[in-house]
């Protein structure tokens, strides 16, 4: 329900200008609106032009992290040894980190990377979540700027353990120049290692991130403005078109549940790979 | 109409594109995931760290669609 009004209040601001309330528009159409990219650069609610502007997909930003901290400051508060339905939930995500993400990656060195991991997990978790929660119904994560954020937070944590453990020349040795070929080959094997490693790890990393939050809300905001389209625009047996598109609605938005969760697990499983190949010995 | 134009394109070029830029994506998930669900089958025991390993082929294969997506959107 809460998408739907997402639908209609984008193709209000596809046409600003006229005077119809929300419900008004709700229950009529005047042609079909697709989403479009616009959707993701809402008008400024303050500071506008300015470089505190705030808009709504910052304001959904803001309740995720305070809904995070919240959370875990309540759960940290009340736990107890023989854990509730509620802390045995939140334990659960914990342990997964741990027994899924650090544990096979790093083995037991990972520990002391546990906590770091952790939080970008969990970060990612809720900041994507806001994609499918009612009324919020954008992912924190779906403007580039925050995945940005994430990816050189990593960035900046592989490097530096890296060349703290090894040295910057030790490092750069490591991992420009892999060792068992031939030397001619590092002629070609350097630059692209160069790339790999200083460019394209973080950049691939803030862009998956984003492109599947951006598709994912397009996807869901095509099937709800489609839905209302073809009930109160389309005519005779199209209009029954417009029941396979709600209940497609639905079904992608629990789709839309589980890439938020995949994607926070790819994330931190890649930021645990890059670490380990960081802080690997001579290989 | 100008008549040595025989046929024309109208609209945007980059929704092919997109097309286009999941068909290799696409093929390499199948064969990724194919081949994990071999090993899986073969040998059990091991399914946790195959799984694990499919995830972060998964995430780098993925990439591609996802950047055929971004530049959509770009040009």
């Amino acid at each position: 329900m809460g998408n739907l009004l997402a639908a209609v209040v984008s193709a209000e601001a596809a046409d600003s200008g006229e005077s119809k309330s929300y419900i008004e528009r709700m229950f009529s159409s005047d042609g079909f609106h697709a989403p479009s990219i616009t959707d993701f650069f809402p008008p400024a609610l303050f500071g506008d032009g300015t470089i505190f502007e705030f808009n709504r997909i910052m304001m959904v930003r803001l309740i995720a992290a305070i809904a995070l901290i919240v959370v875990f400051a309540i759960v940290a508060q009340r736990a107890k040894v023989v854990p509730g339905r509620f802390q045995a939930s939140i334990e659960f995500l914990l342990d997964f980190v741990k027994d899924q993400i650090v544990e096979p990656v790093m083995g037991h060195e990972g520990k002391r990377f546990l906590p770091i991991l952790t939080t970008i997990f969990l970060a990612i978790v809720f900041f994507n979540i806001t994609g499918v929660i009612p009324f919020l119904n954008i992912a924190s994560t779906s403007l580039i700027g925050l995945p940005i954020i994430m990816a050189l937070w990593v960035y900046v944590l592989y490097l530096a353990h890296g060349v703290k453990k090894h040295g910057l020349g030790g490092y750069l040795k490591n991992s420009l120049f892999p060792p068992g070929v031939p030397k001619a080959i590092y002629l070609l094997l350097t630059p692209i290692e160069f790339l790999q490693v200083f460019i394209l790890r973080p950049a691939t990393l803030a862009l998956r991130l984003a492109a599947n939050m951006i598709a994912g809300h397009l996807l869901l905001v095509l099937c709800f403005s489609a839905t209302q389209y073809f009930f109160f625009a389309a005519s005779g047996a199209m209009k029954a078109t417009g029941a396979v598109t709600f209940a497609a609605g639905f079904a992608f938005t629990l789709f839309e549940v589980f890439v938020a969760l995949l994607q926070a697990y790819v994330f931190t499983m890649l930021a645990a790979v890059y670490l380990n190949m960081a802080l690997e010995e001579e290989h | 109409m100008d008549v040595t134009t025989l046929a024309a394109v109208e609209g945007n070029l980059a929704t092919i594109g997109y097309g286009l830029a999941a068909i290799g994506p696409g093929i390499g998930l199948g064969i990724l995931i194919g081949k994990t669900i071999e090993g899986m089958a073969r040998q059990p025991e091991v399914s946790g760290q195959l799984r694990a390993t499919m995830f972060i082929g998964v995430a780098f294969v993925e990439v591609l669609a996802l950047l055929g997506l971004v530049t959509g959107f770009i040009f």
